[in-house]
Parts: structure tokens; C-alpha cells; sequence
């Protein structure tokens, strides 16, 4: 569970349901298939109301803790794991300054329930940085002064950075089609723009090594 | 938010099981949870069935399109043969909502979200589909609430995947533990008229299980688009499905849904057969368009709307068949 590249398998299931319908999950591996159908004799398992301890996969550490069903994931991440780099703005879905990974995958941490993220690994801003060496796209936000208030940058370096990891070399539209969602009061969306698109360029054109290591995980 | 149990499910017969009285089913939970934390709902069990496998996925035949409801908006927006054949969902299922939101929000869930009317999201208005005497949007603020089917209920359904599903003639399989039963989707969405206390056919002991759009007759193209405040994301103010089954340049049949203008998703019939063996342009495309509003019944703020469906359903009607670009001014046209 150290490592927050990779996606987590363990997903708990019942392919057998497909029986009831017609669809069918294409893309599972048939040791997952095997490893669900074991799995599918634990049957429902109920939590709460009251506290229920959970473990939560935060930037490659594994975190104990007890938490109500109704805590959202923002909740627990800012209030019970004291990681307040994720902001939470509308707490409804609407303005994405909660955008944190699970499984590499940019989601909203305010529309999440803590006890709903199972094994899935959560990357939050706190995880893009390598110890006290900023991530190139949060220098290239430095660089850029991509920020006023700074409430909207933690969410919009989530997006863009996941942004960077599946698609190196994006055009401007691909940028912002990846931040649509993330809602900036202070306007700086041509400066978010101009930092990541300057981190792509400046990866293909001057570090070609490092970016395709960087590509295949390394 | 109300404290509640929750209970993971890994099999429909499982969670069948759960949903017994005061239990909700919880897919992607976007639209639940926005409710609960605004305290119009307060389930006192989730069922989350979020990890049944089986009922996540899509699979392709000479059939047609068999989609699980547990699939997310982002996976059936990125689907190849979905954007080739069924071209109208992947637009619409890509055009709902923001980026983050549709690698959460489920197919099924989102057929089934509550409507949209900030009278009846907000607690301090005791509207008629909470049990009240009065739809405040009549006399209040209306300015983005429906403009056809009103005179009881003037909230709006933003399904934005609904639109082509309907206009694609998809059908929803449902099971509860007495067994399964299949729905045309437009006999899914219930009207104020008909009701007040439902909004879809789907009772409180049923589950989606999985959605079928059958193959679509050769010749058949479609197109969606959707306007709003914004062009980056926003919920739709006007937006329309179009589904022309095409010999030539002549349209053989043609089949129109029109989101959040009414309580339920509509499907405008004077607009499909006013474009009924006719040749596609743009003046038979603008006759459609007014066609579908005729019937209009706007609210004292919401009058733009009705021009505004006009031109997404020509507009549509143009990029489904090949005439027209999709509008820059479109929701997710940049550039
Ligand atoms: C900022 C914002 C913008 C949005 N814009 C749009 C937009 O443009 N277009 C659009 O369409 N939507 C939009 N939405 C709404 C969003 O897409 C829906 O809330 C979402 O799709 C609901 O899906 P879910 O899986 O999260 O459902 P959940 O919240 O888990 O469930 C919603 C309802 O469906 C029921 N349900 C879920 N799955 C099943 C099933 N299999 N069988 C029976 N019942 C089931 C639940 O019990 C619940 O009542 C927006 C939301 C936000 C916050
Ligand atoms: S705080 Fe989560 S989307 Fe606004
Ligand atoms: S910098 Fe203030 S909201 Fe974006």
C-alpha cells in the first residue's frame, strides 16, 4: 500500500450479479474474478451510526482511524489527519477546491464519505510534492503567480497534475477541459493555464529523460 | 448531516435485502449527500451498492448497448463505440457536470437524482413535494425553472444522460426481491400531474439493474448539446438529444428530448413529425425548433428559455446531421 502510483485491485465484488443482469465487468482480470467470488460469502456489512474504526491510505501511508459514516473524506482529512492542504469552498460539489486522487483519479473529497474510500489510495496536495522539492507544477504556479487568495490552488494542482500524468503534452483546451470544474473567484485561470502548459513544454524540450521515466512511474 | 448506517453490499441479492423502510440506495452518492447536507432527505440507512461488481460496465452487441447502472459518467463519455454509434449519450454523459464529478457520479444515479428547483433543495420551503400546500417558483424566483408541464410543479429534471437515453428508446431493467421487470424509459418519469409524491416508477424496494439502448437502424446519427451560464461547466439551462434516422439527405424519422424544460425529461413529437420525411436544412431544422415550444407556458422569469430551446434543438437537429460544427458557445465548446 506504499506505493500511491499503483491502482489498488482489492475492491471487494459479486460477478454473480451479473446474472440478474445483463451487463457484465469487461475489464476485470480473472484473478480478480477469483478473488471476488471468495469475497462474496462475507455478505452485506453494516456500520454506524456510531464510530467505526477504518483505515484511510493517505499519500502512501496507511492512517487509523474511527470516523461516523456521515464524515466526509474532506472532513477526515482536514479535521482528524490534520491535512488542511485540501480546502473544502461550497462543501456541495460545485466548486472542486476539494479535488484530491483516488486511485490517480481526481475526485471530490467534500462529496465522498470517509468510510466509502476502502482501499483506494488518496493523494492529496500534501502527496505532489517530493519532501521539500515543490512538484513542477506547483513551482511553475509559483513561477506563474498562479494564485491570489490561493483558496482554489490546492484543487486546481490536483487537476492539473493528473492532467499532466495522462496526457504529457496537452493542448490549451485539454487544460481547460481538465479545470471546468475547479472554480477560481480571483480569475487566475490564464496564469494556471500558461504554468502547466510551460511544465509540459518545458518537459518535452528540456528534460526528455526525466519525463519519460516519469511517464513509466520511475 | 443526519447520522445513519451504512452498509456495503457486494451482491444485488444482498442489497435487495437492505432496502427495507427508511434505507436509501447510495451509487455514486453526489446527489444523496447533497441532499442530506441541505436536510431535504435523511435516510436512516445507506445501502451502498458502489461495489457491486456485476452491476458495473458496458458491454457492446449486435443487440444494442447493455450499461451497467453502476458505470460513471466519465467511463461512458470515454466508451469508442459508445461516441461512434451511440454518439448523443457519450456527449451528453461528457457534458454533465465537471471533471471530478463524473469519475464519481453512476449512470443509474444519475437517471434517478432529485430535480432541480431551489424551493425544494432548500429547507426553509415547505414546497408541494415536501408535503406543503404551494410551489413557491410560481409566484417567485423562476428564472431557471420549467417552462412546459408547470402549472403544478415548475422544477426541472437535469438529467443530462436521460435526454438521449430517451431519445434512443433505452430501456431500464428493475429488480426487487419479488423479481425483475423491464421499463421503457419514457414511461420512467412521472409527472407532477400524476403525481406529487414520485418522480420516477421506480419503487422504494427496486434497483436499477442495468439499461439497455437497442442498436440503432442503419443510417441513424445523433448529437447533443447543452447551454448554460457558463461555457466551462454549469447545469444545463436548455438542452437537447436528437436522434435522425437518415436515407440520404431526407429524414425517415426523428426522435427529440429536451432537458430540465418540464419536471421530467420530454421528448417533443411536433418537432419529430414536422421533420418526418422532409430533407434536413436549416429552415426545416428552425421549424422544428419552434415546433417543439409551441406549447410553451413560461413563468414570468424564464420567458429566454423558450428561445434558447429553439435554437439548441436547431442547432442539434443540424449537428446530428452533419450540417452544422457544435456551437463554441455550447457548455464544454471552448476554444
Ligand atoms: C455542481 C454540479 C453540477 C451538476 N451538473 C449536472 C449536469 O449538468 N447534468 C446532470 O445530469 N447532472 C448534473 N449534476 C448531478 C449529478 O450528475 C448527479 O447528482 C449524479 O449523476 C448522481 O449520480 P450518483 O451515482 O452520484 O447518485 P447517488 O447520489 O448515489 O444517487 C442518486 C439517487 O439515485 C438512487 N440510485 C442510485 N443508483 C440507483 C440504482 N442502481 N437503482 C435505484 N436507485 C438508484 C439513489 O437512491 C438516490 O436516490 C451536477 C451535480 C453537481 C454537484
Ligand atoms: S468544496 Fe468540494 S466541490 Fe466545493
Ligand atoms: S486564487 Fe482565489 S479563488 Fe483562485
Amino acid at each position: 500500500m506504499s506505493d500511491p502510483q499503483k491502482p489498488s485491485i482489492s475492491r471487494r465484488g459479486f460477478l454473480k450479479a451479473a446474472s440478474v443482469t445483463a451487463a457484465s465487468t469487461l475489464v476485470e482480470s480473472v484473478h480478480a474474478v477469483a478473488k471476488e467470488a471468495n469475497e462474496a460469502s462475507r455478505g452485506p456489512r453494516t456500520s454506524g451510526p456510531g464510530l467505526v474504526p477504518i483505515v484511510l491510505h493517505v499519500n502512501g501511508i496507511a492512517h487509523s482511524l474511527t470516523v461516523e459514516p456521515r464524515l466526509t473524506l474532506a472532513e477526515a482529512l482536514r479535521d482528524s489527519l490534520g491535512l488542511t492542504g485540501t480546502k473544502v469552498v461550497c462543501d456541495r460539489g460545485s466548486c472542486s477546491a476539494c479535488t484530491i486522487w483516488l486511485d490517480k483519479l481526481p475526485t471530490l473529497s467534500c462529496m465522498t464519505l470517509a468510510i466509502d474510500v476502502g482501499s483506494r489510495n488518496i493523494t492529496t496536495i500534501e502527496g505532489i510534492a517530493t519532501g521539500s522539492q515543490l512538484h513542477p507544477v506547483q513551482a511553475a504556479f509559483v513561477k506563474h503567480d498562479a494564485m491570489q487568495c490561493g483558496f482554489c490552488t490546492p484543487g486546481m494542482v490536483m487537476s492539473c497534475v493528473a492532467l499532466l500524468d495522462r496526457n504529457p503534452s496537452p493542448t490549451l483546451d485539454d487544460v481547460k477541459h481538465a479545470v471546468s470544474g475547479n472554480l477560481c473567484r480571483c480569475g487566475t485561470y490564464p496564469k494556471v493555464f500558461a504554468a502547466t502548459l510551460e511544465v509540459a513544454q518545458g518537459r518535452k524540450l528540456v528534460n526528455p529523460i526525466i519525463s519519460a521515466n516519469r511517464e513509466k512511474g520511475a | 448531516m443526519n447520522r445513519f448506517s451504512f452498509v456495503d453490499c457486494t451482491s444485488v441479492h444482498d442489497a435487495l435485502d437492505q432496502m427495507n423502510h427508511g434505507a436509501m440506495v447510495k451509487a455514486g452518492g453526489i446527489d444523496l449527500l447533497d441532499l442530506m447536507k441541505d436536510g431535504i432527505i435523511a435516510p436512516s440507512t445507506l445501502v451502498n451498492i458502489r461495489q457491486i461488481k456485476g452491476l458495473h460496465g458496458i458491454v457492446v452487441s449486435q443487440q444494442g448497448l447493455t450499461i451497467g447502472p453502476l458505470t460513471t459518467l466519465a467511463e461512458l463519455a470515454a466508451h469508442p463505440d459508445i461516441q461512434q454509434k451511440y454518439t448523443a449519450l457519450s456527449d451528453a454523459a461528457g457534458h454533465a457536470a465537471t471533471p471530478q464529478i463524473r469519475n464519481m457520479a453512476t449512470v443509474g444515479g444519475n437517471l434517478m437524482q432529485r430535480q432541480r428547483c431551489w424551493y425544494f433543495r432548500s429547507a426553509e420551503f415547505p414546497c408541494l413535494r415536501k408535503g406543503g400546500s404551494e410551489c413557491f417558483a410560481q409566484q417567485g424566483q423562476n428564472q431557471y425553472h420549467a417552462i412546459m408541464g408547470n402549472q403544478i410543479c415548475a422544477m426541472v429534471h437535469p438529467s443530462s444522460t436521460a435526454v438521449p437515453l430517451l431519445a434512443m428508446e433505452a430501456h431500464v431493467e428493475l429488480a426487487s426481491k419479488k423479481g425483475t421487470r423491464t421499463v421503457a424509459l419514457n414511461k420512467f418519469y412521472v409527472t407532477p400531474e400524476e403525481s406529487i409524491e414520485n418522480e420516477t416508477i421506480v419503487k422504494e424496494d427496486e434497483l436499477i439493474t442495468s439499461i439497455f439502448v437497442p442498436s440503432p437502424a442503419k443510417g441513424t446519427r445523433s448529437a447533443y448539446q447543452k447551454y448554460g451560464e457558463k461555457e466551462s461547466f454549469d447545469w444545463p439551462l436548455a438542452d437537447a438529444g436528437v436522434v435522425l434516422v437518415m436515407d440520404g439527405d431526407h429524414c425517415h424519422s426523428a426522435s427529440i428530448v429536451l432537458g430540465v424544460a418540464a419536471p421530467t425529461p420530454l421528448r417533443a413529437k411536433a418537432a419529430e413529425v414536422l421533420l418526418t420525411g422532409k430533407r434536413i436544412d436549416e429552415a426545416t431544422a428552425r421549424a422544428a425548433g419552434k415546433a417543439a415550444v409551441s406549447d410553451a407556458t413560461p413563468l414570468a422569469q424564464n420567458g429566454y428559455k423558450v428561445q434558447l430551446f429553439q435554437t439548441v434543438i436547431y442547432r442539434t437537429i443540424l449537428l446530428a446531421a452533419g450540417q452544422l460544427k457544435r456551437d463554441p458557445s455550447a457548455v464544454g465548446g471552448l476554444a
